[in-house]
């Protein structure tokens, strides 16, 4: 038995997880496609695309579940390209959790110590099971738990072996909104109390932005775009990583010179806004220029509006939801039919559907970005990953 | 068959106002629901007590009989009967139980790995597989264990193949066969028909077991550090327990008491417990009772040995 112990598993080794233009396919189909990414050791990074689009293909080649058509993975300057799944410092918690039905909680925290010859199991499981909160039922079997608990032990059997990784394949996929939204305050607090490397896999971007430090947004095998969330969120560099994580007003345009430190863009209409010249990234002249819905304000006439602000007018106000904390509009303005407005509740006024309404935006909030994209690349991932 | 008390208390607490008629007619309704679920079952129950008790009372009472085919047989509750047949054929009792747990084993390691990849590697070829492990019941037990005396003929290719690699003389060391260049009428053929006629009894059961393991739990324990074949001891082998206990009983009993195999297969040496209850019944012994008492011993004795089989596998895992 002790011969499954490896100096890895062992946690000899230690170092930033590397992925070295990983390729992957199936038959015809090429899952992940010259993948170049370096996850620093012991922060939290996240995998976030629509399904299908090679993240968990992505994971499975980290644990060894899956091996790479072409490229290299390496932990530290160790190539575990080719090591068996078995003898890798990287463990799993999987998406349906797979529990061992035939073992009890605790048998199934023991497991991965008990495959390494771990002699005395006894503490470092009751340990464990008072991390994750179960030591009162630690003699019980998987199926008398509930869907957070099982996803606690699950956690826990993988933790226990402090592997130099941990992947975690959309593990709150299966709990219910409230439950999930609990257990990711949770797993971040185990993964600052730890410290290990967790790569997080999930289709949800709400998610990927509460937990991780960096998020690698993922579209057909490719990533998309890498940073932190706020980075992600503010200055998005495509429109898939625009549409896909938060909501974006898109808005094409032609640029037109340069005023100060922004790029003029000319809507469809004629009407002109300023971008940041630091947040356009469109090498041409096309430029789409992006606001998300909460940096749009609205206002009943232009003569409210205050000074050095994008503005468009002419705009009505085509559907008003209330949803409590926030109204959320749509209006059709000059340069564009549908622009989303979230306005916070702070009393002010209320627009009803077909009022004529101005809307405006500070300039530094908006970003550009190349027009000869698909305008609307991962709008449809987006509700697809939502639903 | 009286309606259950209760129901018919509970009815008037909750109408007070019912008349006798109304009253009536809700018993009616209730004595009729009670009776049912028996009216499903008699079939049943009439079936087991005409060939399954009647037939048990006959031969356990013909067991303790004495007399001879010339005078007719009496019952004389000689239960020395027991006594005299094991003295005369614990040789052939002991041969039997041989024979099945070996045939037994020997399904057992060939239907592991062979459910195993039906149930997880065979992907689409599945059901065609499950169909081919099946395929043999489409031909009759005699004609298809009366083709193992062609294949395995002293002039077959299976003999003359098992000569070239020196097979038959390690055989007949170990005491399967008798002779250097012959297979058939030795405990080797016998064991042989017997492993290919019970092979899907066995198979079956673990497939249907290993089928309902989620094939994520492999890549758990992989990821847990076990390797392939410590993955299959500590989780497809006892989450697929039950059907091993299953599959192993299946091929065990009838086994036990078979003597097709025996007497087509094998010669005088391989004379099995079936083959003297045979000749006793229906044969040239002639003696009822020995028969039926041996049919008794045999029936017992398979009894006592699947419950303690059962409760071992059941209590603890057999590794």
């Amino acid at each position: 038995m002790s011969k499954n112990t490896d100096a890895l598993a062992a946690g000899g080794v230690a170092g930033d997880l590397r992925l070295v233009n990983v390729t992957k396919r199936f038959g015809d189909f090429t899952a992940v496609q010259d993948l170049t990414l370096t996850i620093p050791q012991g922060s939290f990074f996240a995998l976030l695309g629509a399904s299908g689009c090679g993240k968990t293909t992505t994971l499975r080649m980290v644990s060894g579940l899956e091996e790479p058509t072409a490229g290299r993975v390496l932990i530290g300057d160790h190539d575990i390209t080719r090591l068996r799944p078995y003898k890798r410092p990287v463990n799993t918690v999987f998406q349906n959790y797979a529990l061992f039905p035939h073992l009890t909680i605790a048998d199934n925290i023991a497991f991965g110590l008990k495959r390494r010859g771990v002699k005395d199991v006894g503490k470092p499981v009751q340990a464990m099971l008072d991390l994750i909160e179960l030591s009162h039922i630690g003699s019980r079997k998987p199926n008398q738990l509930s869907g957070g608990q099982q996803q606690r032990v699950a956690l826990g059997r993988a933790l226990i072996n402090q592997p130099q990784v941990l992947l975690l394949d959309e593990p709150l996929g299966a709990l219910d909104l409230k439950l999930r939204r609990q257990m990711q305050i949770e797993l971040k607090r185990i993964q600052t109390e730890v410290g290990l490397t967790f790569v997080h896999v999930t289709h949800d971007q709400e998610e990927a932005m509460t937990m991780a430090d960096t998020i690698a947004v993922m579209n057909h095998g490719r990533v998309e775009q890498l940073g932190s969330p706020t980075d992600l969120y503010e200055n998005p560099k495509t429109t898939f990583v625009a549409n896909f994580l938060g909501q974006s007003n898109l808005l094409p345009g032609k640029a037109s010179g340069t005023v100060g430190e922004h790029v003029q863009v000319v809507l469809q209409d004629g009407t002109r806004v300023l971008i940041p010249a630091a947040r356009n990234h469109a090498a041409g002249e096309d430029v789409i220029v992006g606001v998300r819905p909460e940096k749009v304000s609205i206002h009943a006439s232009a003569d409210e509006v205050p000074d050095g602000r994008n503005v468009l007018t002419g705009g009505t106000v085509v559907d008003t939801s209330f949803v409590g904390v926030s109204t959320q509009y749509i209006v059709k303005a000059s340069g564009c039919d549908e622009l989303g407005v979230f306005v916070q509740n702070d009393g002010a006024q209320i627009f009803r559907p077909g009022s004529e309404v101005v809307v405006s935006w500070d300039p530094s909030q908006g970003f550009g970005l190349d027009g000869k994209q698909d305008i609307d690349a991962g709008a449809e991932a987006d509700l697809e990953a939502a639903s | 068959m009286s309606a259950p008390p209760a129901a018919a208390e509970a009815v008037e607490e909750l109408a007070p106002g019912v008349t006798d008629a109304e009253r009536r007619a809700d018993r009616r309704v209730l004595r009729r629901r009670a009776t049912l679920p028996y009216l499903l079952l008699a079939p049943g129950i009439i079936w087991l007590v005409a060939f399954f008790i009647v037939p048990m009372w006959s031969i356990v009472s013909t067991s303790v009989e004495t007399g001879s085919t010339d005078t007719g047989f009496e019952l004389s509750w000689r239960w020395a009967n027991f006594g005299d047949v094991w003295h005369n054929w614990k040789e052939q009792i002991i041969r039997s139980l041989e024979y099945s747990v070996m045939c037994t084993v020997f399904c057992l390691l060939l239907a592991l790995p062979l459910a195993y990849f039906i149930a997880f590697k065979a992907g689409r070829w599945k059901n065609l597989l499950m169909a081919l492990v099946v395929a043999p019941f489409f031909t009759s037990y005699l004609i298809r264990t009366l083709a193992w005396k062609t294949i395995l003929a002293d002039d077959g290719w299976v003999v003359h193949t098992m000569n070239t690699l020196h097979i038959t003389p390690l055989l007949s060391g170990m005491g399967w066969t008798y002779s250097d260049n012959s297979v058939l009428q030795t405990p080797f053929s016998v064991v042989c028909g017997m492993v290919y006629n019970f092979l899907p009894f066995t198979v079956l059961p673990i497939y249907t077991a290993m089928e309902k393991i989620d094939p994520r739990l492999h890549e758990a324990g992989q990821d847990l550090y076990a390797s392939a074949w410590a993955t299959f001891r500590k989780v497809t082998f006892p989450l697929a327990l039950p059907g091993i206990v299953g599959g192993t009983l299946l091929t065990f009993i009838p086994a036990v008491g078979d003597y097709t195999n025996a007497a087509m297969l094998g010669g005088p040496k391989t004379r099995v417990i079936g083959t003297v209850i045979e000749q006793q019944i229906i044969g040239t012994g002639g003696n009822l009772p020995y028969g039926a008492a041996l049919s008794v011993m045999l029936m017992v004795g398979t009894l006592v040995i699947t419950l303690a089989y059962i409760k071992r596998a059941g209590t603890e895992e057999i590794v």
